[in-house]
Order: structure tokens, then C-alpha cells, then sequence
């Protein structure tokens, strides 16, 4: 998108001009004009849907006006600071407050035993508590809380907390977490080490897969984990009315699952609570549960009856964390000569901090899209996660599948190379087909990963840059697929994922109401462009109210990439049932039956004659003279019949799958190792785009996040603490690491997609991690088996390739320091 | 101090930072941080039109025009780069948006009617960091902030 016309941005500021250009809805009624022969709902008709247009909150992000959570202020608010373990494994003998709380300004402090309710976002590990009561389990594991009159009155009194520790054997790795002989950072006594969940999964014939099999490849790989960094520190606001309601703000991409535990944990009732998510400062799964800090902060303000305030410091964000896994993985595969897949085994070992958070979900999930991509006859599936000394992970964008499909797409090609056969051709020869069942059990839909490769190698040259082995050059591809949206809620239950409310006001405005949480994917834009679609009014005539669990609907959240298609066809129905109603009233008006009623361009017509209108804001206040105050109400659930039967089926299951192929090209400096990614060409399988500018945009962010991920990004220790928590050595890419990306959008229009679209946000990522390691193989003639692939690995693997002989000279001389020099 | 081009008067700690004065005491919360070490660029403000990082100057050593972002617009239009932000979708979740706003303005108003070269707008924005974007929607809206503020120099 290079060139635009100056006037959408007018168009987009000026409600009285629609994007056509046609002038304030008094007029359209006196003026002739061709409208769209078919109605909405036809791609032909689309008016919004399929669109660039501004997003309708673009505006408030450009001019400072948007209000994030720490933007709240309220009077007579107190300011709320963490006490944090500097321990990674310890009793907790003493905590005392006593000297903090005599400071003057302090107004109020907590600690474990204020708050002993267990919980977790996920209703089988329920082991998290606001404070630590016993125990401490990593550096950064919240011991208590004090809130004061300014922010740096609280920081000094956090010094003056009492804690006395008695240290416990640390636990750093997988390895020592399998060990029988350590002590056990969650006590459970069915087993002697620090496993924390183990799946064993098994589906069609394996022994006779690989039996069939002409040739067996096997390979181990480790993907390192590494963070969200959302560039927004958590913040929550809480204020406890006289009313005794409480009210949290807080930066959360799941306001409804923060709803639910504030009310198990501060032992009030839900109706009590209304939690609003204010925009989020970027999330990627970083703000999907409730955080010991909300709590806290909730906590601290019913306590005090005062506004209670909490922003994590960068740091803070940094322990957090509920970030990518760590994860090791072995994958044996059988394949006939033809390259196709007989059998596969794959084990994963997940490294999953101190908590449980989303985990078992994680480990499911490591497992589970492996035959959403390619046709897979026989699959074995063993996972296990373990408890360590370190912050907790969860999810983050592409939750549990990128490390698989880093180690998957790395295993293809060194089987296409050793069967000869081109690793593009190689995957479309094994992709899965539109319309089919996995071997455990997975609905596939609408697929266009064939597409995909065939887009993202023509537009590449990919097969003459392959074919051409150039010194340091490397080209690769990689495939992928994505939920939009899972299958299941995170507790069961039998209600909707989604629901919306549609509201027509008497001046002709919309309004749409659904408990999204807006984190920068384009939520709001999306309910706004569908609910306009509908209705055949701009998108800026639609107001969008979202993220508030007393005014909004339930939506279970931002994650798993499954508002556009969940909380889009919630949306979408309910905007249908408002059109309905407006359509019957304006048939009878226009001598029509309701259903030859059209709606675009703020207009209400006979589509057989288009001439025959009236404008929208006419035909509205018609109906609501008819049926009194106009508004639809909307709700999705997936439908039944996506999953298999079996234990752990509620894992993988989605109502429709996204796919990706991206190409890499990369040069490599033999000499230094140092990787430059030329070029990334990612194409997407997104249904249908709501609004192509959106879409790319997530594929350019998914790339952008899968680079920091392939060469740079990780969260390492040492001697049990954090050893980068800022955003100086935690290394991500700056805009002059940023290769220019080209995205291509595939539209399969999926049957139940909301106007046929899937999803976005998270499928584009993974692909790009393991495109550019196949590039960089092809490049050097040699693989790096780990993420990130540093100058370092890929100097020692040219080195193991050449036999030792070549790299990894003797170090430099040391030079003598410089004489220091005056300022 | 002058700060969006009024006088202003406030009295705070002189503990206390440009971002903390201008969030805190004057309300301008358009200003964001991300980690108050002068590590990512999100409390970018201009200083007589050079981006500085609110969080590493305190308010009492500042001298000079402050500009947040609330005062980027002029007589209620939009600087052309924050339209060029919203058109192109280079805002995402728009929190490191304000930071990458002032440094931009800042490039775009001292280039005058030049044309910018992609690594001069590189250097520009390589202290601002964004997590949503890949920076990509970000460039093209500052090539298309440059291309009409030339136009609108030629006319």
C-alpha cells in the first residue's frame, strides 16, 4: 500500500459523508443514485467488508486521547507497590509489615494471609495464590503488597517489609525437574519429581505405520523460551464504591476470566464486580489471566475504601511473564519413498516456570495441530511440563504450536533433502485437503494451504533461488495453521463464547455492545465493519462499546485468536435480527416483501429497483415507531461434532483453521555468523478480510515477532534470577532490523466465518520461525537445532559440519584497556 | 514551563521527571512509558522540536518548548504524520504510537519540503520500539507524511 486517496482519510473524520462520497442521509432520499444491486451478504454487495479502511479507533491512538489502564486517575487514589522474592526457591519463615505500615503516607499493606484462596486461570491447577503463604518459587514471586499516599512512598516502604527466607534446592531445568531426588516445588504426592502434567496420546495404527514406512528420520530440538514484552506495563485501577460494588480497570485481554476469579478470590459476588478493559497496550497473550497485582490491588482498595492504583515496573513485567515455553522436543517420522508420512511420533518436554497458568493446555497444544497441517495416518503424542524455579509460562501468540511447527518444518526439509525432493513441492504433496478429518479427530474446513505455497513461491522466484546455491545466500519456507478460536471455554460450561447487543439510536448512530478486549488486533474496527456490512451504514456511524462486564456481553477474550470469528458472528447476528426488524417495516413502506429489502450505503431499498429507498435513518425510526426501541441481541458457540472422543480432545478443536506458508531469504556472513533477513513473503489463508490493511498488519507483526523469536529473543538465567529483565539486553528487533515484508492475502471464504473470515493474529507468526532457520540451513549447509539462532550456534554448527576444521579460532589477543579519558 | 505552547505553572518535587510532571501534574497522559530507563522510546516529547525521552530528564532541568503529543495537532487539524499513522493503520494498539509520533514530527518538520531516505527514517526511529506493528505500517506512513508535506510546500 503505497498510494492513497486523500479523501478516505476525510471520509473516515466526516460522519456525513460516506465512503462512496454521497452526501448527509436528509439528501440521499431526493437523489438518484445506483446503488449495489445485490443486497449485503453477497461479496459483490460488500460496502465495508473487504475494505482498507482507517480503523474507527485509529484516531484516539494518533492524538494521546486513548486511555489505557494507568491512565485512569481517580481522586483520592493511593498508589500499590510489590514485594517481590529475591529467592528462587524458599520457605518463607517471616514476613512483617509492621515498620512499612508505621511509614508515614502508607495507608495499607497485605500479605498471604489475607488472601489464602488458590486459584489459576485454568480450573485444573488451581495453584497460584495472591501472595505467597509458604513458600517462594521463583525471583519475582509476589510476597506482599502496600499502598500509599505516592508511588515513592510505597517504593520506600517495601524496603522496610520484614522477610526472613530459608532456601530450598533450585530447580533450573528440565533435567532437574525430572529428578527424583529434589525437593518438590508444588507438593503432590503421587509423584517424587517436579512433573507437573503428562499427556500420552495415540491415534490409527503406529506399528504398522512405521512398518510400512521406507525410511524413518528422527530429530531433537529445543526452542528456547522468550517473552511478550508488551511495550504497555500491566496497570490496574480498583475502587470500591460506597455502594459496595467494585470496580476494576485493568490491562487485560480476558476481563470476563478476571470477573470470575476476583469473585473466588476476594470471596464476593460477581455481581458485586464490573471489570473494564480500557485498551490494552499490546498483549499477545501476555494479559490473559488474572494477575496476583489485580488482585491486589482489589484487594487494597475495598480494604482502604480509596481508588487503589498498581503499574508494574518494566522489570515486574519481565517476572510476569506467562510467556513462550521452553521446550525440547524429539520427532520420529516414518515416510514412504514418495516422502508420504506412514507414522509419526512426537514427544515434547515443556519447561513451565513456577505455576501452572495455561500449561496443560500448553502441553496439549504442543501437540495438537501437527495433523491440522499435513495428512498424518498414524500420530503418537507424548507431552510432559514440568515445575521450575523460574516465572511462570503461558501463552503467548501461538500458544504451545510454535515450538512444535519450528521443530516440524526443520524436520520436513531434512526429509525433503534426503528424499530429493523440493521442500515446497514436498509440503503441497502432504498438505491436508479442505473438508477433512484428522486421524484425532480435528474438523477441517475451508483450507487454502496449498495456495499459500504456491502464492508464496511464485511471488519469491522460489525455485530458481533454490535451485541456485549462492555462498552465505539461503532461501526456506514453512508452513503452518492456526485455531480461530478454541474449541472450548477454559471452564465448562454450556453457554455462549460470544455474545453482542446491536442498538439503533433515533439519530440513525449504531451501536455495538460485546465484551471484546481491544489489545491492537483491530477488534473494535472488526465488530464496527461487520455490524455496518449489516446494516448498510458507514463504519464510523458505529460506536463500539467493549470490554466491560456490566455493560457488554460476555466474550470469553482476547486469545486463541478467536474474536473475529466468534465475537464477528455473535455480532454479526445480532446486527441480522435488527436489519430483520428495519427490513419489514421498510418493506411495507416501499410495497415489498421484507426479504427484497437492501441495505447500503445508508440507504434501504428494493433491490430489484434501487430507486425505491429510503434512507436508514428513516427506515429506523419507521421500526422503532412500529416495534418500539430497536436492538438485536447475538451469541456464538462452536458447533458440535469438531473434536474426537477422548481424554484431552478439548484441545485443538476450533470451528475453523487458518494457514500460512512464508518464505525466508537470509544472508549469512560466513565469518561473523551474523544473520540478515532480506526478506519475508508470508502468505495467508484469512477467509475473508474485514479490512486487508488490518490483516496485513497482523502479518506484519507476526513476522516481526517470529525474527525477534528466530534470532534474537530469550529468557535466560543465571543462578536463579532473570539475567536481562529490561528491554536493553532483552534484545528485540528495532526498525532497522525489520526486512521488508510482503504479505498476500488468500481468501477461502470459510462457510462460517463471519462474511467468511477467519483469523489473523496469531497464525502468521509461526511459519516465520522455522523459514528462516530452513534458509539459513540452505544458506550455510548446515542447521541450528535451537531457537534463537545466534552468530554463535551457527558458527559452531558450520564448525560441526566441516569436520572442526574450519571456524571457532583460538580467542583474540586481549587488548590493553584504553587510558580512561577526562569528560 | 511552556509546554504545547501555553505557559503553564506547577509546582512539583524536583525528584520528580518530565514524564512523571507531564503525566502526573499537568494530566498529559497522551505520553506513555514502557520502562522509564530510556530504553524504548514511548515518553518521546519534544524539547524546542528535539525528541528527548521524558523519563530520563527531570522536569526541573527542562529548558525550552515542551510538545506532547496532545499538541501535536495545530488549530485542530493533525500534524500530517498522525493522519498518515491512522490512515495506513501504522497505529496498533497504539501505545508506543505517541513516542513514535514526536520522533517522527520531529524528522518530518526539520526535513522540510526534502524527501526522506528510508535509512535517514530508520536512524530517526531506531529508539523507538513497537511490539505490534513490525514497523512496517509505521515507515510507510512517514513516507506518505513527507510526500504530502512537500506537496503542500510546493503549493
Amino acid at each position: 500500500m503505497s498510494e492513497r486517496d486523500l479523501r478516505q482519510v476525510s471520509t473516515a473524520t466526516n460522519p456525513d459523508i460516506d465512503a462512496a462520497g454521497f452526501t448527509t442521509d436528509a439528501q440521499v432520499s431526493s437523489i438518484e443514485i445506483a446503488a449495489p444491486a445485490t443486497p449485503a451478504g453477497k461479496p459483490e454487495g460488500f460496502s465495508v467488508v473487504g475494505k482498507s479502511t482507517p480503523k474507527v479507533n485509529s484516531f484516539a491512538a494518533v492524538t494521546g486521547a486513548a486511555i489505557f489502564a494507568d491512565d485512569v486517575i481517580l481522586p483520592r487514589m493511593l498508589f500499590g507497590k510489590m514485594l517481590r522474592s529475591t529467592k528462587p526457591h524458599a520457605r518463607l519463615v517471616k514476613v512483617d509489615c509492621s515498620r512499612a505500615l508505621a511509614l508515614p503516607g502508607v495507608v495499607a499493606g497485605a500479605t498471604g494471609a489475607d488472601l489464602p484462596v488458590r486459584y489459576g486461570i485454568l480450573p485444573s491447577s488451581p495453584d497460584e495464590t495472591v501472595f505467597a503463604y509458604d513458600t517462594v518459587r521463583y525471583v519475582g514471586d509476589p510476597i506482599a503488597a502496600v499502598v500509599a499516599d505516592d508511588e515513592l512512598t510505597a517504593e520506600e516502604a517495601l524496603d522496610l517489609i520484614d522477610v526472613a527466607y530459608e532456601p530450598l534446592p533450585t530447580i533450573m531445568t528440565i533435567e532437574a525437574a525430572l529428578r527424583d531426588d529434589l525437593p518438590q516445588i508444588h507438593p503432590n504426592p503421587r509423584r517424587k519429581n517436579n512433573v507437573h502434567k503428562e499427556v500420552h496420546l495415540e491415534f490409527g495404527d503406529m506399528d504398522a505405520g512405521f512398518a510400512a514406512a521406507d525410511h524413518v528420520f528422527e530429530d531433537e530440538y529445543f526452542f528456547e523460551g522468550n517473552t511478550h514484552a508488551p511495550m504497555e506495563e500491566h496497570s490496574v485501577v480498583a475502587a470500591f464504591g460506597a455502594d459496595s460494588k467494585l470496580t476494576i480497570w485493568a490491562s487485560t485481554q480476558t476481563p470476563h476470566y478476571l470477573h470470575r476469579i476476583a469473585a473466588q478470590v476476594l470471596e464476593m459476588p460477581a455481581s458485586r464486580i464490573r471489570v473494564i478493559a480500557p485498551p490494552v497496550g499490546g498483549g499477545f497473550g501476555g494479559k490473559t489471566e488474572p494477575f496476583a497485582h489485580e488482585l491486589a490491588a482489589a484487594y487494597l482498595a475495598r480494604k482502604t475504601g480509596r481508588p487503589v492504583k498498581i503499574t508494574l515496573t518494566r522489570q515486574e513485567v519481565f517476572y510476569a511473564h506467562r510467556g513462550r515455553h521452553p521446550v525440547k522436543m524429539r520427532i520420529k517420522t516414518g515416510v514412504k519413498r514418495d516422502g508420504s508420512i506412514t507414522a509419526c511420533h512426537l514427544q515434547t518436554w515443556l519447561d513451565g516456570g513456577a505455576y501452572g497458568s495455561y500449561g496443560v493446555a500448553t502441553t496439549y497444544y504442543t501437540g495438537a495441530l501437527a495433523t491440522v497441517t499435513y495428512k498424518i495416518p498414524a500420530y503418537k503424542f507424548d507431552g510432559c511440563r514440568v515445575f521450575t524455579n523460574k516465572p511462570p509460562c503461558g501463552p503467548k501468540r501461538g500458544h504451545g504450536t510454535t515450538q512444535p511447527r519450528f521443530a516440524f518444518e526443520c524436520h520436513l526439509d531434512a526429509i525433503a533433502d534426503a528424499l530429493g525432493i523440493d521442500a515446497a513441492d514436498y509440503r503441497k504433496r502432504i498438505a491436508v485437503d479442505p473438508n477433512s478429518t484428522t486421524v484425532n479427530g480435528l474438523r477441517i474446513t475451508s483450507c487454502g494451504l496449498r495456495e499459500c505455497i504456491d502464492a508464496a513461491t511464485k511471488r519469491t522466484g522460489y525455485a530458481v533461488k533454490r535451485a541456485r546455491k549462492r555462498k552465505g545466500k539461503g532461501i526456506g519456507i514453512a508452513a503452518s495453521t492456526y485455531l480461530c478460536g478454541a474449541g472450548l471455554a477454559i471452564y465448562w460450561n454450556a453457554m455462549p463464547h460470544s455474545g453482542a447487543i446491536v442498538k439503533v439510536d433515533r439519530g440513525g448512530g449504531v451501536t455495538v455492545f460485546c465484551g471484546t478486549s481491544e489489545c491492537g488486533q483491530g477488534a473494535e474496527h472488526m465488530l464496527a465493519a461487520i455490524v455496518a456490512e449489516t446494516l448498510g451504514v458507514d463504519v464510523m456511524d458505529v460506536r463500539v462499546c467493549s470490554g466491560d462486564t456490566d455493560l457488554t456481553p460476555v466474550d470469553l477474550g482476547s486469545y486463541s485468536s478467536r474474536v473475529t470469528f466468534m465475537a464477528g458472528n455473535a455480532a454479526r447476528q445480532a446486527a441480522v435480527r435488527v436489519r430483520s426488524q428495519i427490513a419489514s417495516v421498510a418493506g411495507e413502506k416501499l410495497g415489498v416483501t421484507a426479504d427484497r429489502i437492501g441495505f447500503a450505503l445508508r440507504r434501504v431499498f428494493d433491490v430489484g429497483r434501487p430507486e425505491r429507498a429510503m434512507t436508514f435513518l428513516e427506515a429506523a425510526q419507521a421500526a422503532e415507531a412500529k416495534f418500539g426501541t430497536i436492538a438485536g441481541v447475538g451469541s456464538y458457540a462452536p458447533p458440535p461434532g469438531i473434536a474426537g472422543d477422548f481424554k484431552g480432545s478439548g484441545v485443538g478443536p476450533s470451528p475453523a483453521y487458518s494457514y500460512s506458508a512464508c518464505v525466508a531469504e537470509v544472508d549469512v556472513d560466513l565469518e561473523t555468523g551474523a544473520v540478515t533477513v532480506e526478506k519475508i513473503t508470508l502468505a495467508h489463508d484469512v477467509g475473508r478480510a474485514i479490512n486487508p490493511d488490518s490483516v496485513e498488519g497482523q502479518i506484519e507483526g507476526g513476522v516481526y515477532m517470529g525474527l525477534g523469536e528466530a534470532l534474537m529473543e530469550e529468557q535466560i538465567f543465571r543462578a536463579g534470577e532473570h539475567k536481562i529483565p529490561n528491554l536493553l539486553d532483552y534484545k528485540t528487533p528495532t526498525i532497522l532490523d525489520m526486512p521488508p515484508v510482503e504479505s498476500i492475502l488468500i481468501e477461502t471464504d470459510d462457510a462460517e466465518g463471519p462474511f467468511g473470515a477467519k483469523e489473523a493474529g496469531q497464525g502468521p507468526l509461526n511459519p516465520v520461525i522455522p523459514a528462516i532457520a530452513n534458509a539459513i540451513a540452505d544458506a550455510i549447509g548446515a542447521r541450528v537445532y535451537s531457537t534463537p539462532v545466534t552468530p554463535e550456534k551457527v558458527l559452531k554448527a558450520l564448525d560441526a559440519a566441516s569436520g572442526g576444521v574450519l571456524r571457532l579460532r583460538k580467542p583474540a589477543p586481549a587488548v590493553k584497556p584504553l587510558e580512561p579519558v577526562a569528560p | 514551563m511552556r509546554v504545547n505552547g501555553d505557559d503553564v505553572e506547577c509546582a512539583f518535587s524536583p525528584s520528580k521527571t518530565l514524564l512523571e510532571v507531564v503525566r502526573e501534574d499537568l494530566g498529559l497522559t497522551g505520553t506513555k512509558h514502557g520502562c522509564e530507563m530510556g530504553h524504548c522510546g514511548a515518553c518521546t516529547v519534544l524539547v524546542d522540536g528535539v525528541p528527548v525521552l521524558s523519563c530520563l530528564e527531570l522536569a526541573v532541568e527542562t529548558q525550552g518548548d515542551i510538545t506532547t503529543v496532545e499538541g501535536l495537532a495545530q488549530d485542530g487539524e493533525m500534524h500530517p504524520v498522525q493522519a498518515a499513522f491512522a490512515e495506513c493503520g501504522a497505529a496498533q494498539c497504539g501505545y508506543c504510537t505517541p513516542g513514535f509520533l514526536m520522533s517522527a514530527a520531529a524528522l518530518l518538520d526539520a526535513a522540510g519540503g526534502k524527501a526522506l531516505t528510508q535509512p535517514e527514517i530508520g536512524e530517526a526511529l531506531a529508539g523507538n520500539l513497537c511490539r505490534c506493528t513490525g514497523y512496517t505500517k509505521i515507515v510507510e506512513a512517514v513516507v506518505l507524511a513527507n510526500r504530502r508535506m512537500m506537496e503542500h510546500d510546493r503549493v
